[in-house]
């Protein structure tokens, strides 16, 4: 038995070599200055800096409302698929979860197209639209996947105890599809403070996101710069992922 | 007589199966009634439109005079205690023990009191702070029970609450659960496919099988006097024989003929006897002896041993007796007349409707078969095919009509079997050979026995 | 009513995700360069994107081709690699399992703009040329935790004697390994392998930050390229469109089929 739990040890030097060591790497840059001298010159640039700073606030702001857009409208839609009453048919569900499998960037500049046909300015609004419209799926589908898998028990118990049914709904089956959520939640809220292409296709520039500085600084070399500010995208990950100890456990993507 | 639920003609369908057909039952006030049969017989169903979770096809379910029927599960002053419990995983104890109360806006002090009150008869005192999941099979339970009593129904219902508990932990319930009836004095209806656990919690058991109530009784009814073959097979050990009611209180079966205490079957009738393997006594004197037999098998179960004869006419037996034979001894045995049962038999054939195709076939249960009828092309006929001429066989093409084995019954000398065809229609069949439940088989009649005629003759 | 008002709402929901997509495959079937103007059916484009004969770019047909590439290969070398780390992890224990199982989550957490930055400087540190290599190697770290946690499940479920047993009855490791243990973890390998492909398939960022200067693009990039550039090259409509219907059918077959399969099995 010992024998065969060796068979990790690949994967784990794979993943030192790909995963932890490049995140180090982060953390060197992002504390060095471009002679290699250790520096909080650029942390403390970022923080300085009106543009990144102000970047960094719509970003959150950005991620957050689209946060609550998803779950305001993919709650909803999640709870009607999972219903057998409601919707019998695997089909529906598949409509939804397939714009998933299809490359974002693609079904992005679809949108931003059929916006500037239609003579829609692009800006905030469309951002938000587009946002919402390219991560609604990955709230939609681990709320979706909590929700079937409940016990119906736990509904019929509330109302057995004498609950209406929409008492039910809100004491028990809210709270028990939390963890859905979460990791729905997991699944926009990063991912949009760190696109890059979305926002320039959806603003038309207009509107940067911090993923968008992050991408221009490397690009342009600044190496160290964008190491620091991959490093602060770092910290809030830390932290979101603080609220999201359970993920692992339910509604994940698989 | 003080009826608090009256269930008047209940039927229930999914899609077209039938799961509930024509159900009649009044339950008194207070009283522990047990919905007993095996997995798919209707009895949770029941039990769910009883609780308001399913609406009946038909009929109405009376309480204390007022049909439930349209009331949502909300508003019934009955509550459940769910297969596997159902607890709030997002609640603490208390919070889940406290859930009905606090939507029912009692206020906090009564809560208070109540909770601490039902946690105590639950033997959960101090456990209200815990996280119910890290509670035992047996805690869960417990809270589970209290939560429902805590909101005073009148009447508990209760789904195989004990199903997910080991052996040890499921005797030690039973207790509690038959002293916590009698603490409430509330009724409790309760949903079990094990008899033992029917026979030792209920005042009142109800027998259910294909969505039809087979027999209700109290347990030593039942399991004394069971009305068929069904309920005596699901019930304790039996042997359940072929006989012949000679004429009142002389039945014939296993090759002899014994007295006992049955009338009005008529004369040269055929039945069904069961007699219980402790019924069969061992004698050493000759005058006692009804029968000799051979012991073939004997294995101790702990209390008693479990024996298995061939008696003299070549039938087998279940002797279960406190003395140990040894294999391969003859026994002399007898059996006191109050201890055999006799059945009307449900059926003595399969009478199915057939139509005639040709002079050599007749079309039955969508399969034609090759039997002779002298009748014209399309008369419609009635063909009454003996249990022993339905050929079963293994390979399904080989059949005329194909089906599944449902149901087997030994009757000492023979298996009596209920196949269910494709279409889902249901044949008796008495077989030598062993078949096990769900074996799919290729059906065929022998043409011996067959009688056919003219349908309204 | 209620039943009305769900199924209103579902359908409302489904028209508006697919409306750009809907809008991008109708002006597929007409000539214009610029999207929005219909200057009559014709199926040119089809026939352009088919015989590479394009109007715009030429290279979108390679692009095609290097993402279809890359995806096979990340997905071939994750399937491989993950299989083979989730029957370790699977028989690590305590502190070691679930430190390498922490390890195993990082990129899965992690937004495709770190795992980009973070591979671009350790392909700077290690002064590794960029390009297809690199690209793999991203792709590859990132679609291998799927792998993992779909083969896992499968180990889970599997009956732990059943190695042994194959041992037991005369099988060496390597034959136990290949007639009981892989057939026992072929679904779990098969959907690693497809969400590793369509993983790849839909990746930008990550390519994006490793393809280096060579002038590799695979579709994400291109597109990308094309749309700051300001025109779209006028075949990505048709290329879309056939990349959608492609996806569709798959996924309602594979969906009907485990429908029909869940059905039978419910009547058994």
């Amino acid at each position: 038995m010992s024998k065969r739990s060796n068979w990790s040890i690949p994967y784990v030097i794979f993943l030192v070599l790909f995963v932890v060591l490049p995140l180090v790497l982060v953390l060197v840059y992002a504390f060095q200055d471009n002679q290699g001298r250790f520096t909080f010159g650029n942390i403390a640039k970022f923080f300085s800096d009106r543009d990144a700073l102000s970047t960094f606030a719509v970003s959150l702001e950005v991620a957050l409302e689209n946060t609550v857009l998803c779950i305001l409208i993919g709650y909803p839609a999640a709870w009607i698929l999972s219903n057998r009453k409601l919707n019998r048919s695997a089909v529906t569900i598949v409509l939804f979860i397939l714009p998933m499998w299809i490359n974002a960037l693609m079904r992005t500049l679809a949108t931003a197209q059929l916006f500037t046909m239609l003579g829609v300015t692009l800006g905030k609004g469309t951002l938000l639209f587009g946002m919402v419209y390219d991560y609604l799926p990955f709230m939609i589908y681990p709320i979706y996947n909590v929700l079937a898998k409940m016990d119906k028990s736990y509904a019929e118990a509330a109302v057995d105890l004498g609950a209406t049914p929409w008492t039910a709904f809100w004491k028990v089956t809210v709270p028990l599809s939390m963890p859905g959520v979460a990791s729905g939640i997991l699944m926009v809220f990063m991912p949009t403070v760190s696109t890059f292409a979305i926002s320039e296709f959806l603003t038309n520039n207009k509107i940067k996101l911090f993923g968008t500085i992050i991408q221009e600084n490397i690009n342009s070399s600044m190496w160290n710069y964008g190491a620091a500010l991959a490093f602060i995208m770092l910290v809030i990950i830390g932290i979101t992922s603080l609220f999201n100890k359970d993920k692992e456990a339910e509604g994940s993507l698989l | 007589m003080d009826k608090i639920i009256d269930i008047r003609h209940l039927s229930k369908s999914f899609g077209d199966k039938k799961v509930l057909e024509d159900i009649n039952l009044y339950i008194r006030r207070g009283e522990f009634i047990t919905l007993l049969g095996p997995s798919g017989c209707g009895k949770t169903t029941l039990l769910r439109m009883i609780a308001g979770f399913l609406a009946p096809d038909e009929g109405a379910i009376l309480m204390d005079g007022k049909d439930l029927v349209g009331i949502p599960p909300h508003e019934r002053p009955l509550n459940t205690v769910f297969q596997r419990y159902a607890l709030f995983p997002h609640l603490d104890v208390y919070d889940n023990i406290a859930f009905g109360l606090k939507l029912k806006k009692v206020p906090q002090d009564e809560i208070d009191k109540r909770v601490r009150k039902v946690l105590k008869l639950v033997a959960m005192s101090d456990y209200e702070d815990r996280d119910v999941e890290t509670l035992s099979g047996g805690q869960q339970q417990r809270i589970a029970i209290a939560r429902a009593i805590v909101n005073q129904p009148k009447v508990l219902l209760l789904d195989e609450p004990l199903a997910a508990l080991d052996l040890k932990m499921r005797k030690d319930m039973q207790t509690e659960l038959k002293e916590m009836h009698r603490k409430l004095g509330i009724t409790f209806i309760y949903v079990t496919h094990d008899q033992e656990e029917a026979l030792t919690l209920s005042d009142t058991i109800v027998v259910l099988n294909e969505g039809r109530i087979q027999q209700i009784g109290t347990p030593t009814d039942i399991y004394n006097e069971p009305v068929n073959s069904f309920v005596a097979d699901f019930i304790g050990e039996s042997n359940i024989l072929n006989g012949t009611m000679v004429r009142d209180r002389r039945v014939a079966f296993i090759g002899h003929e014994f007295d006992c205490v049955d009338e009005g079957f008529g004369e040269d009738n055929p039945v069904d006897v069961v007699i219980r393997p402790e019924d069969i006594y061992f004698t050493t004197e000759a005058e006692k002896t009804q029968f000799t037999a051979t012991v073939k098998s004997c294995t101790f179960k702990g209390v008693h041993y479990e024996m298995f004869v061939d008696t003299d006419t070549g039938n087998e037996l279940m002797i279960q007796d406190y003395d140990a034979y040894p294999v391969g001894s003859t026994v002399r045995l007898y059996i006191e007349p109050d201890d055999i049962q006799v059945m009307r038999k449900e059926r003595t054939d399969n009478t199915l409707p057939g139509t005639v195709k040709d002079a050599e076939t007749i079309e039955i249960l969508g399969g034609a078969f090759a039997l002779k009828s002298g009748f014209e092309p399309g008369t419609e006929v009635t063909v009454q095919v003996p249990f022993d001429a339905v050929d079963l066989l293994d390979n399904l093409d080989d059949g005329v009509l194909s089906g599944e084995v449902h149901f087997i019954l030994y009757k000492g000398d023979h298996y009596h079997l209920t196949v269910r065809t494709d279409d889902g229609d249901d044949l008796w069949v008495d077989t030598d050979d062993i078949w096990d439940k769900g074996d799919l088989v290729g059906i065929n009649f022998k043409s011996k026995g067959i009688k056919i005629r003219r349908k309204d003759e | 009513m209620k039943k009305f008002f769900a199924k209103l709402y579902i359908w409302v929901l489904l028209v508006i995700l697919y409306a750009p997509l809907v809008f991008i495959a109708v002006f597929s079937f007409t000539e214009s360069k610029v999207l929005g103007s219909w200057e009559g059916f014709s199926t040119t484009l089809y026939h352009n994107l088919l015989t590479g004969q394009m109007q715009g770019n030429a290279s979108l047909l390679a692009a095609v081709k290097n993402t279809v590439l890359i995806a096979l290969a990340a997905a071939f070398i994750s399937t491989l690699l993950g299989t083979v780390a989730a029957i370790g992890i699977h028989n690590l224990k305590g502190r070691r399992k679930k430190a390498v199982t922490l390890l195993n989550n990082i990129p899965m957490i992690n937004p495709d703009i770190i795992t980009g930055v973070s591979l671009f400087l350790l392909f700077v540190f290690l002064h590794f040329s960029q390009g297809y290599l690199t690209v793999i190697l991203a792709h590859i770290t990132f679609c291998t935790p799927y792998v993992v946690l779909s083969v896992m499940p499968k180990l889970q479920q599997m009956n732990p004697n059943i190695y042994e047993a194959a041992l037991d009855l005369g099988a060496t490791p390597s034959q136990a390994l290949r007639k009981v243990l892989v057939p026992e973890l072929k679904p779990g390998m098969v959907s690693g392998f497809i969400l590793a492909f369509t993983m790849s398939l839909d990746d930008f960022a990550v390519t994006f930050f490793t393809r280096g200067t060579i002038g590799l693009d695979t579709l994400s990039t291109y597109i990308y390229t094309d749309a700051r550039k300001g025109g779209l090259t006028p075949e990505l409509r048709p290329l879309m469109t056939l990349i959608f219907l492609i996806i569709l059918i798959l996924l309602v077959i594979i969906n009907v089929r485990q429908d029909r399969i869940n059905k039978q099995t419910v009547q058994r």
